[in-house]
């Protein structure tokens, strides 16, 4: 146990209180009253419900910022911080807005949910999804009495008649209309939709306030396809819009970007033909030059130019034969000369023609020796002119 | 003479006609195929956009309501 001074535990209360999370920043609903606008420009009043009731005090340069002032009995939504107020020993509540109850109470539900799913990563960018550039199957979760619901079919028949329309119905407004938002969500997830459309036409803030409910977010945020929202007009933003893949500013936007436009699909139909034919006329091209070159090759083996090509170098190998013989026959020819001149070198009758002569018997034995002969015997004499008969004299 | 339908269960999707259609021409255009290949390709490549064209023209929106618990009831919704 601790004694305190009266400072040392409003110190420590003031403390406790700014510590707080939850006072810091909150919105209080109540009734005004004791609304005194001091001349300093700050009002202060009293925030009643009940029996309870707590101090308010709103600077002059909030009370700038509030659009319409209450007054006293009116019932109010008021944000701002609670603290402890020393000099006075209570506990105040510091106002920075202040909205009439009602749209005010909604405004403040609208915050504080988007700031809780934001934080939550409902709306995280990263885990939008691409529309399917060309859907089969469409769910519309909508009124199906509404004008928005025309809207979009009317859409849907202009650009992409080929669209399978699957309309889940539901309540677009007053009490137990997100509960049947959530069914139409839930029975749209179960066919083989590929994206879905929730939509509404426009209306008043609460008209629209079923698509601020945690429960037709979470739903949306539950769509195993890419869902867009189109509710209300462009000025609406709801809560749904947040978490949705894509965000329509109208039903009829809704569907023009889920629907892509016929008359492109054709063009883009023949476009793929045209890749078609010159895809096709190159391959028969390209097919038809291979083939030309092929028969050029097998031109160049055909019997014909190979004969060709085998005759042309039998005439090689002949021609060099015959230069190779040709060579020989020279060579032996200037041999044979050589050999001539040495013959004629040693020819006898070239000797005779130096004077010399042949004396032969007559049966042609050439006489070298006087014993070869008898005496008186006839012998045939060879000189360089010609022959002529002696017969021997003596033996001498 | 029996009039066939197109049974729109069985028939397939614009999508799937058309997903078709691009792989056939990306094939084609890689060449490198047989001649009787490619030349069979493109026959089913112009079959394809036929078929393609010919729902963009025919198409008609069709509307299925569901309803809540009890399955699909086909329903008129157009005006």
């Amino acid at each position: 146990m601790q004694i305190l001074t009266v400072s040392q535990l409003n110190i420590y209360l003031r403390e406790l209180l700014d510590a707080d999370e939850i006072v810091r920043d909150v919105w209080i609903e109540g009734e005004v009253s004791n609304f005194v606008r001091a001349s300093s420009g700050h009002c202060y009043f009293t925030l009643k419900e009940g029996e309870a009731q707590i101090k308010s005090a709103c600077w002059r340069s909030s009370v700038a910022r509030i659009p319409s002032m209450p007054g006293n009995g009116d019932a109010v939504l008021a944000h701002g911080r609670v603290a402890f107020y020393e000099a006075g020993g209570q506990i105040q509540l510091y106002v920075d807005m202040i909205r009439p109850a009602g749209i005010g109470l909604l405004y403040a539900r609208f915050e504080e949910l988007k700031a809780r799913l934001d934080a939550e990563g409902l709306f995280d960018l990263s885990r939008k999804r691409e529309l399917p550039p060309l859907p089969t199957r469409i769910g519309i979760v909508t009124s199906p009495t509404g004008a928005a619901l025309q809207d979009m079919l009317k859409v849907l028949r202009r650009r992409y008649p080929l669209a399978e329309i699957m309309l889940s119905a539901c309540q677009v407004q007053g009490a137990g209309a997100a509960e049947t938002v959530v069914e139409a969500l839930y029975a749209l997830y179960e066919r083989n939709v590929d994206v879905i459309i929730v939509a509404r036409g426009g209306g008043s803030a609460e008209d629209l306030w079923t698509f601020n409910e945690e429960i037709v977010a979470r739903a949306a945020f539950a769509s195993p396809v890419p869902l867009i929202s189109g509710v209300g007009h462009e000025t609406d933003t709801t809560i749904i819009d947040y978490v949705a893949d894509l965000r329509a500013p109208t039903p009829s936007a809704a569907a023009e970007l889920v629907a892509p436009d016929i008359a492109e699909l054709s063009g883009a139909i023949g476009l793929l033909r045209e890749y078609l034919d010159t895809a096709i006329a190159r391959q028969i091209a390209d097919a038809r030059s291979g083939l030309d070159g092929l028969q050029q090759r097998l031109t160049q083996q055909s019997p014909a130019i190979r004969l060709g090509r085998d005759r042309q170098a039998l005439d090689d190998l002949m021609r060099r034969a015959s230069a190779q013989l040709g060579h020989g026959i020279d060579l032996r020819r200037a041999r044979l000369a050589g050999a001539g001149a040495q013959l004629a070198a040693l020819n006898p009758l070239a000797t005779l023609g130096r004077g010399y002569a042949v004396v032969r018997r007559a049966a042609g034995q050439i006489v070298t020796d006087p014993t070869q002969v008898e005496a008186g015997e006839a012998l045939v004499v060879t000189v360089a002119g010609g022959e002529f008969g002696v017969q021997t004299t003596d033996k001498s | 003479m029996k009039k066939t339908k197109p049974d729109t269960v069985d028939s397939p999707t614009y999508e799937a006609l058309y997903a078709r259609m691009q792989a056939i021409v990306a094939r084609l255009e890689a060449g490198q195929l047989p001649l009787d290949e490619a030349l069979a390709l493109y026959e089913e490549g112009v079959a394809v956009a036929t078929a393609c064209q010919r729902l963009l023209d025919q198409a008609e929106l069709r509307i299925q309501e569901l309803s809540p618990g009890s399955g699909t009831r086909s329903s008129m919704w157009e005006e």
